[in-house]
């Protein structure tokens, strides 16, 4: 029997507020251990919450983003679970109307383009971080744990897909258009491996064709996007070789071991999954009304797919337009001024993605630190385009720039790179090739197209390939009719 | 109404370690409390209350302003156990 | 012992020090202490350096209000930064906040000296003062007596005169009802207007601090010093407050009081009665005209609190774990420590509310239990709105009896939560309630009379307590004969 696999993915980012979700405590990375808490962030006893504007307005942005609808009443909840890092041992988050629901993200897989549904995103605080020092990495082996709470209380965006992924490379398409989108908002810097954006995998298998979800089973611990590729591609195989086998799958988590490339099984107290939400009775309604939504809309940077549909308005192709909407917003910029200086945008595209890529490549110079502007860019393509400079030449002309030799006139000129093309003076060196070789001549009035090619290459040679070849052949033509 | 509770899971819920006979004197005592609580369900539906405070108060946020932190000394001198700026805690039970 | 005004009035003819009321109160206290237990910490050396303070600037000129060099008494359920702040239970045993309440900061900017922090029962959790961890207060007007709860050790200490004033919280009566039973004045303003902020939480949704006075003018200063909009607390108001002392000289003519029917009948003790009976009927010849207004919900308010309180207390309580303060069990994994901790630090008292708010909010049972009292609570706030159209301020006895003996209802929780029976529709609405003495029944007790007020309606209120304090013509003296010794 054949198997269908139904993954969904819940996705934690950290937001990049200056203050935490709840306190004024600094969100400040690899800090001293619990040197950034307060009585609120600590759990003592007393303290209260009070949210922070800034997040709810980037949640709000997150939302639209992904096409959410954004509630225009929104609460928050109690969620009670005993943990050594909830100082509380609850956690405010949402439960029944989070702020944003219903949305939807394109994720592209070898050209075809899904879409996978947003069934929420809604707000909530990180935990604190445990460390476990003793025996080994695992958990259970540790002889004791040290709490740090400097990430309690941090802002943290729950997004939660609909279970519309259909397999492990689409999933890694998913987390991966997510967190472009996340970083271009700017709201979070999004680093896998440093747990300021984290996934967790819902998968289940269906037989093909069935229309209803079989158990699922929750993947944590993936800390990359490979990773999650394959957590997500190994937990399909193991559920439907269990299938195979008649086994059944049983509703679990599972946490994903990078080395061993396998999932285990975290065996969770029977009940312990009660969390008895409830209305979080420290904090008042939040009533985003639609002026509000509106201002957060139109603050909104360009998304990577209007941007995509932006550029193939330049008239580059699908393909082109892809590859230069995910290029380092450094090189966009400079393909944008250039295009803005009336370079013609396919040529511009072309050595942006190309040439330009691969000179910072080599030189493994960072894009943002490239010494070529868009004026530049422009400059460098128009001489082609003129035909001042060979392409072959234009290369070189662009080293130049990069390399500090200044504008691309001046390198062409610097470096002699400039093409003769001045009718008169190539006349006067077609006619002294003619006159030396009165064999050739005469083969070409006898019909030997062949000839053309030879005394075109003398020429070349003559000027070190500096000469114009279509001029160069163009006056041939006419002296040799003559 | 007679009510019943599964003292032990409401407990570990709690987490609190009692003894049988604390649980079983616990049972019977929320028992009665609830006969009593369960009154409640006499009145019928009306509307749920949409903000509990009674000056209907919404949208209390602060700006996103950075304020002094505790004093980490300060903090851990009423800390059970500590190392170099950690709270220290046994080993946590996997999974939980 | 003179109160906050009068006290206030003597500072300033320099007819005393702050360090001499001071002194005054430390001294009864020390007298006292043995029989009634109203404190669980007096740090003297912190007191008489806050009082010299407050002479020294009285001195310099500057005056920093009504509250300038008043001793007064907190509750041991607010944060004190360096001073033990227990809720009297076991599981904060020598815990000093590194932060202080709202409240304290206020009280110190009011030039306010703190004599001490007074019992209570075990986080706020009680009706006796009983549940203290650290013993019971009992009733300065019979000391066999509970001094009500669970602010208890603030009622009794402003009875006593170890105090000018105290602060107490109130969630189901936490003020009110002690204030009845040791015959002062005990006020619960409009939920919103005192900041929660540094108040070790019982019920986050019913919690209020409001003051414990021997007077209805002492009451509206110290309200007046510790309210006002609060940046740390989310459930803050910051809209116009009202002028509570406005309204203390203005009479009563023309008002509408109405009278509880539900707060009545069974279970009430005839002396509380017949003294609330003759309240109304001298108010009704000072020109109010009396309303008997029907509120059919508070027949199941106390069923509904009883599932709301604990269920926010289990979340609120979750925090004592023994790991970053607090008592600490034995235990191989963090789950056992915790859950050790938590066995051996809380009291039988709170650990039941635990459990039954945890029961409560667990899956199956919510709807039937928390969301049913929710709808409650909606129907409460209906009935109010529905008789404030008729009346200015609601009136019946803040407790169905006086004092009663110690150790009659602790082996019975539900006869304990009887006792808050007349309070606890104030808190589920988040209303002004205040209580005052209007009598002693035949055994010398207090009987306690109840005002309530819409919500920002402390002005009203306090213009009708006022003038029931002049017609009960009150003397708080309790048998402080009989307890000295
Ligand atoms: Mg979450
Ligand atoms: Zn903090």
């Amino acid at each position: 029997m054949s198997w269908e696999p139904v993954i969904g993915i819940e996705a934690h980012v950290e937001l990049l507020t200056d203050s935490k979700m709840f306190c004024g405590c600094a969100v400040g990375f690899g800090a001293e251990p619990n040197t950034d808490v307060c009585p609120t962030c600590l759990g003592l006893p007393g303290a209260l919450p009070v949210p922070n504007k800034a997040a709810i307005e980037s949640i709000m942005a997150i939302g639209l983003a992904l096409n959410c609808e954004v509630s225009e009443r929104s609460v928050f909840h109690r969620k009670n679970y005993f943990y050594a890092d909830l100082p509380k041992n609850y956690q405010i988050s949402q439960f029944d109307n989070p702020v944003c629901t219903g949305g939807y993200l394109d994720i592209e897989v070898e050209g075809v383009t899904h879409r996978v549904g947003i069934e929420r995103a809604h707000m909530e605080e990180d935990t604190g971080k445990s460390t476990h020092v003793g025996a080994g990495g695992r958990i259970h082996a540790a002889e004791s744990t040290l709490l740090d709470f400097n990430r309690s209380g941090v802002p943290l965006v729950e997004i939660v897909s609909r279970p519309e992924i259909r397999g492990a490379e689409e999933s890694r398409a998913y987390a991966q258009e997510l967190r472009s989108l996340i970083v271009e908002l700017g709201v979070s810097d999004a680093r896998l491996e440093e747990g300021s954006m984290r996934f967790d995998a819902n998968v289940s298998i269906r037989e093909q064709g069935s229309s209803e979800l079989g158990t699922k089973v929750e993947v944590k611990n993936m800390n990359s996007f490979r990773s999650l590729e394959r957590a997500v591609e190994h937990e399909i195989a193991r559920q439907i070789e269990l299938a195979d086998s008649g086994g059944t799958v049983v509703q679990e988590t599972r946490h994903w071991d990078e080395e061993a490339g396998v999932t285990h099984s975290m065996r969770t107290k029977e009940g312990s999954s009660d969390y008895r939400y409830f209305v979080e009775p420290d904090l008042v309604p939040m009533v985003l009304d639609r002026q509000w939504v509106q201002r957060i809309r139109e603050g909104l940077p360009e998304l990577p797919a209007q941007r995509r549909e932006r550029y193939r308005g330049d008239g580059l192709g699908e393909a082109l337009a892809g590859v230069l909407t995910a290029v380092d917003p450094a090189l966009r910029h400079v393909y944008e001024v250039a295009v803005a200086e009336g370079a013609e945008p396919k040529a511009a595209a072309n050595w942006v993605t190309g040439e330009v890529i691969g000179w910072s490549r080599r030189h493994e110079v960072e894009p943002s630190e490239l010494q070529l502007d868009g004026a530049a860019l422009a400059e460098l393509v128009g001489m082609v385009g003129e035909g001042k400079i060979s392409s072959s030449a234009a290369k070189e002309v662009l080293d130049g720039v990069l390399s500090g030799e200044g504008s691309p006139a001046r390198v062409a000129a610097s470096r002699d790179l400039i093409q003769i093309s001045d009718r008169a003076s190539l006349g006067d060196l077609v006619a002294k090739m003619l006159e030396s070789n009165p064999k050739a001549v005469e083969g070409y009035r006898g019909g030997d197209e062949k000839v053309v090619g030879f005394l075109v290459g003398q020429v070349m040679r003559a000027t070190q390939g500096k000469a114009d070849p279509r001029v160069v052949d163009e006056l041939l033509r006419e002296q040799l009719l003559a | 109404m007679p009510v019943e509770i599964d003292i032990g899971h409401v407990a570990r819920l709690a987490r609190l370690d009692l003894s049988d006979d604390e649980l079983e004197g616990y049972k019977n005592q929320l028992g009665l409390i609830l006969e009593h609580a369960a009154r409640v369900q006499s009145l019928d539906a009306e509307p749920q209350v949409e903000n509990a405070h009674p000056l209907g108060l919404f949208n209390i946020f602060r700006d996103d302003v950075v304020l002094p932190s505790l004093d980490r000394d300060e903090v851990m001198a009423s800390a059970p156990e500590t190392a170099d700026g950690y709270f220290v805690v046994p080993p946590v039970m996997e999974g939980e | 012992m003179p109160g906050v005004a009068e006290a206030g009035r003597r500072l300033r003819d320099g007819d005393t020090t702050a360090v001499r009321l001071l002194e005054g109160a430390l001294e009864r206290a020390a007298r006292y202490e043995a029989q009634v237990h109203a404190f669980l910490t007096i740090d003297r050396e912190w007191a008489l350096e806050t009082a010299g303070r407050a002479d020294a600037d009285l001195a310099d000129g500057i005056d920093r209000g009504p509250l300038h060099g008043i001793p007064i008494a907190l509750k041991d359920n607010m944060c004190t930064r360096g001073i033990e702040t227990t809720a009297a239970s076991q599981i904060l045993a020598g815990y000093r906040p590194p932060y202080d309440a709202t409240v304290v900061a206020r009280l110190g900017e009011g030039g306010a000296v703190v004599v001490g922090k007074t019992n209570l029962d075990e986080f706020a959790m009680g009706s006796s003062t009983e549940n203290s961890a650290y013993g019971p207060t009992y009733n300065p007007w019979d000391t066999t007596r509970v001094a009500g709860g669970s602010s208890g050790g603030s009622a009794a200490a402003v009875a006593i005169g170890s105090a000018v004033a105290a602060l107490g919280s109130d969630t189901g009566g936490s003020i009110r009802q002690p204030a009845s039973l040791c015959g002062v004045v005990g006020m619960k303003p409009t939920y919103g207007t005192v900041s929660r902020y540094g108040l070790i939480a019982f019920a986050s949704s019913l919690d209020q601090i409001g003051p414990l006075t021997r007077t209805v003018e002492d009451s509206a200063l110290t309200l007046e010093a510790i309210w006002g909009h609060d940046p740390l607390d989310g459930t803050s108001f910051s809209g116009r407050y009202p002028d509570p002392k406005s309204g203390l000289n203005r009479g009563v003519a023309g008002l509408r009081v109405g009278v509880v029917k539900e707060l009545a009948g069974d279970g009430y003790e005839p002396a509380v009665e017949s003294a609330i009976g003759e309240m109304v009927s001298r108010l009704e010849s000072a020109g109010v005209e009396i309303v008997e207004v029907s509120l059919p919900s508070f027949e199941i308010a106390l069923s509904a609190y009883y599932l709301i309180a604990p269920a926010e207390c289990s979340a609120n309580l979750a925090r004592f774990d023994g790991i970053r303060y607090g008592h600490r069990g034995q235990g191989a994994t963090t789950e056992a420590l915790m859950a050790r901790s938590r066995a051996e630090g809380f009291g039988p008292e709170v650990t039941r509310r635990i459990l039954l708010g945890t029961y409560a909010l667990s899956a199956g049972y919510y709807d039937a239990f928390y969301g049913q009292a929710q709808r409650v609570r909606a129907a409460i706030q209906e009935d109010f709105a529905r008789a404030y159209q008729q009346v200015d301020v609601l009136v019946s006895p803040t407790s169905p009896t006086v004092a009663f003996e110690a150790g009659a209802r602790t082996a019975d929780p539900l006869a304990m939560y009887l006792s808050d029976i007349c309070t606890i529709p104030s808190n589920l609405a988040g209303h002004p309630a205040m209580s005052l003495p209007v009598g002693l029944d035949d055994q010398g007790l207090p009987v306690g009379f109840q005002v309530m007020a819409p919500p920002l309606g402390e002005e009203v209120m306090y213009q009708v307590a006022a003038e029931v304090e002049r017609l009960a013509g009150f003397d708080l003296s309790p048998g402080l004969q009989e307890v000295a010794s």
